[in-house]
């Protein structure tokens, strides 16, 4: 044991920094000359220093180097998106080099670089990253081609409109061809034009056709290295248990000297309100957690529970909170409305589960502290690592890795806090592996909400408007340190205040209630997918009330949005709407146009006995604008729609006791291939601005499944998740 | 002292009776292409051979392997079924994080060496033991059914 000394009070469970970089504002141009021409300069550096080089300024997006390869410096982690290979398809485009000259390098945190203007800061979430690299990383390929052919037409004494570029060669006029690894010590010294034209879509070789990924061939072979498979020398593994209760700490640890004595067990480190031991492996740590004995403090939220906390909400949420969004006389349209409709929506907490757990290796050492961890928050990570260990932040170095899995999760760093905390213990590096049931019970959990929904509705039975009400807790806060200055959750409210169907009036409130101790964060599809859970469902019953067709009815009130229309309609051919379904089965639907894209999913059921769901068709058609890799998008809908399902059918988050019950995926059962059929996809195609697809699948998929649901057996579903009532799939 | 048989290789390891398989491969041996997930037999991403048949290492004690032969993922394709269905991966570009696609083709493969023209009734069987949080089952399906029927 080589210390068990308690640490000051900086771990906490909020962290230490909670999204301190977005509160500097950092808003830095997209586009950044010369730190592309400074690329140039770097050719020679080695791959395996760039983060170093890097953080010296060199690169930012392109480097090439002197055989000719090009390295792509990604702002934006991989976590399964594809997002790598879609930056270097765009890089590849106008550099005019094949894709498999390209390899990929994870951005070291810089914000002066790497930050993403859409979010303020170096993330990587809200389905921005394709909008945002857009332009800046086609610019980047082309400027560096630009160069590059000036290069060459230097040494051949010729015009630069005399040569062009092709397949990683610049070509002259007189059948001379010059390689541009041949080419980079000149192009670096050259200086970068102010104005660089991008190739318009009908020239494009790459972009717009299905590109196998570069991360994918290694994922089949076991040889991807994700944070949890990484080594390095002298490393130990550590496990943590934190206090079961949120707010909890540790008071004392004992029967250490048996815990000690299990082979390949180096030592116990505690911590506020978590004890941690090191070990040869993992299941050593486990079995040496388990028989210590330790003594909590469970603190003062040990009584908090799921009924209360519903009961809090469901009170607050008929409260006046602040006005997110007026247009029109709500109040008079209610006053006046031939008739009125009102339904109250709920949504539970839920847990991200992502299948690797939160891991994050670290080493504290007199040199400062390096970490190497999956992050969609690097920046934060490293800052808040920095404060921890009383150091400056340049001197920690983060090496951003491959992720297995965060659906937001890892835009906390909670788990990275922890692992810096047990390494500033100890003289040798550690790996945090976090077991499930740690993940689990210590996620940042997506909050629980209440929807209040109130339409006025004309003699036709079609809203005049409506007025919406959202309580619930507010990520923006929880992430950003506190709210704007108007008192408005600008993440909660998207879609209610901003619905495709066109309203003569429309207010939307939010009523901030915070769960008090449970933390709560982002989770994927965030506020577009709650809102569309609440808007798609009541839209649904609005047309059910007017006994109207629900897709004519969703059609004949979006008059002002063509592309939401036609992703409507081309689901609606896809699966068949208007041919009849047996007695006993249904279709729902439901649209969202969100993060720059446009979705329609219908779901057909068919109900079997009380409470047996049998889902047998799942159609979803996107509209993302210009699809870069069109496989990549139809990957991320299919995948999407699944994993929206899958929390709608099954999920929820309970407390007891102030701990949370689901501790592993027997509790809070995923969905599988048995539960649903295969989903049928369709990528519109078009010349728009890109679009998100990340987050966009999931979003509609909760209200098309209680749509349908509705359809097939006149029951309407309020609550999430369905399994809450019984229902289960068969 | 135990000795594994693991892709084809006689390993002799030092370790307690109830550690699992998983971390004996993981921890002990190095090799991390099979996953922790939950540790409780719930998610399939530690799914590796032995003898053939697809089991969860996350809760298989190293001493109840014996003497039986181990095939982890890194040697899945030395077996014409393991190359093919990896082949099937690519082509259907199954993967998104891919943390779970270990276990999966493991499972995959079980599948279809037991039962080379596996129907989609049994491709459900088998492979609903298999979560996938980015829910790529959908071309999952589509990759088997192309070897199957091949």
């Amino acid at each position: 044991m080589s210390d068990t000394q308690r640490s000051p009070a900086v771990l906490s469970r909020r962290g230490v920094l909670k999204g301190g970089a977005l509160l500097s504002g950092l808003v830095i141009s997209t586009f950044l000359p010369p730190a592309i021409s400074r690329s140039f300069a770097a050719g020679t550096v080695k791959r395996a220093q760039l983060g170093d080089a890097a953080e010296k300024g060199y690169g930012a997006f392109v480097r090439v180097d002197h055989s000719g390869h090009v390295t792509v410096i990604s702002p934006k982690i991989e976590m399964g998106q594809g997002i790598q290979t879609g930056i270097a398809m765009m890089v590849a485009e106008e550099l005019e080099v094949p894709l498999s000259q390209v390899s990929i390098a994870e951005a070291p945190p810089n914000e002066q670089l790497y930050a993403d203007p859409l979010l303020h800061s170096q993330l990587t979430g809200g389905s921005t990253s394709t909008r945002y690299a857009w332009e800046p990383l086609r610019k980047a390929g082309a400027g560096a081609r630009i160069v590059l052919i000036e290069a060459a037409a230097l040494r051949w004494q010729v015009a630069p409109s005399q040569c062009r570029a092709l397949n990683g060669q610049v070509l002259g006029p007189d059948g001379q061809v010059a390689a541009y690894g041949d080419l980079v010590d000149a192009a670096a010294a050259l200086p970068l034009p102010a104005d660089i034209p991008l190739k318009p879509i009908a020239e494009f070789k790459l972009l717009g056709k299905p590109a196998q990924r570069l991360d994918t061939p290694h994922k089949v072979n076991g040889n991807a290295k994700y944070t949890i498979d990484l080594s390095v020398p002298d490393m130990l593994i550590a496990s943590t248990i934190t206090c079961p209760v949120h707010g909890g700490t540790l008071r004392g640890v004992s029967n250490e000297a048996v815990a000690l004595g299990i082979p390949g067990v180096r030592d116990i480190v505690r911590l506020d309100n978590a004890v941690a031991v090191t070990a040869s492996n993992f299941w050593a740590c486990q079995q040496a957690l388990k028989v210590l004995a330790i003594d909590w403090d469970l603190g003062p939220h040990v009584s908090l529970d799921s009924r209360q906390l519903d009961k809090s909400l469901f009170e607050a949420s008929a409260g006046e909170g602040v006005f997110a969004h007026q247009s029109g006389d709500i109040a008079a349209a209610l006053k006046n409305a031939s008739s009125r409709l009102e339904a109250i929506y709920e949504q539970p907490f839920l847990s991200h589960s992502p299948l690797e757990p939160m891991t994050c290796v670290a080493h504290v050492h007199a040199g400062g502290c390096e970490l190497w961890v999956g992050s969609q928050a690097p920046g934060i990570a490293q800052a808040g690592a920095a404060k921890i260990c009383g150091l400056p932040v340049d001197k920690v170095v983060l090496h951003n890795q491959l992720i297995g899995g965060a659906f937001g999760r890892r835009l906390e760093s909670d788990f990275i806090f922890q692992a810096v905390d047990i390494a500033r213990h100890l003289s040798y590096p550690i790996k945090l592996i976090w077991s499930r049931e740690e993940d689990m019970t210590h996620d940042c959990y997506r909050p629980q909400y209440v929807d209040r929904l109130n339409a006025a509705l004309d003699e036709d039975l079609r809203p005049v408007g409506w007025e919406h009400r959202i309580a619930g807790a507010s990520v923006v806060a929880a992430y950003l340190g506190s709210l704007p200055p108007d008192g408005v959750d600008f993440d909660v409210v998207e879609v209610a205040k901003d619905p495709v169907y066109s309203l003569a009036s429309l207010q939307v409130r939010y009523i901030r209630h915070e769960p008090e101790v449970i933390p709560v964060s982002w989770w994927r599809g965030v506020g577009p997918l709650r809102g569309t859970f609440a808007v798609e469902s009541f839209i649904d019953e609005l047309a059910h009330n007017a006994k109207v067709d629900p897709m004519e009815y969703r059609l004949s009130l979006m008059q002002s949005q063509p592309r939401a229309q036609a992703v409507l309609r081309q689901a609606a051919e896809l699966i068949g709407w208007d041919t009849p379904v047996p007695a006993g089965s249904g279709r729902g639907v439901a649209v969202s146009a969100v993060f720059g894209s446009f979705v329609a999913t219908i779901v057909e059921l068919e109900a079997q006995g009380k409470k047996g769901l049998r889902i047998k068709r799942l159609v979803s058609v996107i509209d993302c604008g210009f699809a870069h890799n069109p496989t990549s998008v139809a990957s991320q809908l299919e995948g999407g729609t699944l994993f929206g399902l899958s929390a709608a059918l099954f999920n929820e988050i309970l407390i007891e006791h102030g701990q949370v019950q689901q501790t592993n995926f027997h509790q809070y059962r995923q969905i599988r291939m048995s539960d649903a059929p295969p989903v049928e996809v369709h990528v519109v195609s078009s010349e728009e601005r890109p679009g998100g697809v990340g987050e966009t699948g999931a979003v509609p998929a909760a209200a098309a499944l209680v749509n349908a649901l509705f359809a097939a057996t006149g029951v309407r579903e309020r609550r999430l998740p369905l399994s809450r009532f019984g229902y289960f799939t068969v | 002292m135990q000795n594994l048989m693991i892709n084809g290789q006689e390993r002799e390891v030092d370790v307690p009776d109830d550690m699992p398989l998983l971390w004996v491969l993981r921890d002990v041996l190095g090799l991390t292409g099979t996953k922790y997930g939950c540790g409780i037999a719930q998610c399939g991403v530690c799914t590796v051979h032995l003898d053939g048949q697809a089991v969860r290492s996350c809760v298989l004690p190293a001493s109840a392997v014996a003497s039986r032969k181990v095939t982890t993922i890194e040697a899945i394709s030395e077996q014409p079924v393991g190359q093919a269905i990896q082949k099937a991966w690519l082509e259907h570009e199954v993967a998104q994080c891919g943390y779970c696609q270990s276990g999966q083709i493991m499972s995959a493969v079980a599948l279809l060496q037991a039962h080379p023209h596996a129907d989609d009734e049994q491709i459900v069987s088998a492979m609903s033991g298999n979560l996938c949080r980015c829910a790529t089952y959908t071309r999952i399906r589509a990759a088997i059914k192309s070897v199957s029927q091949a």
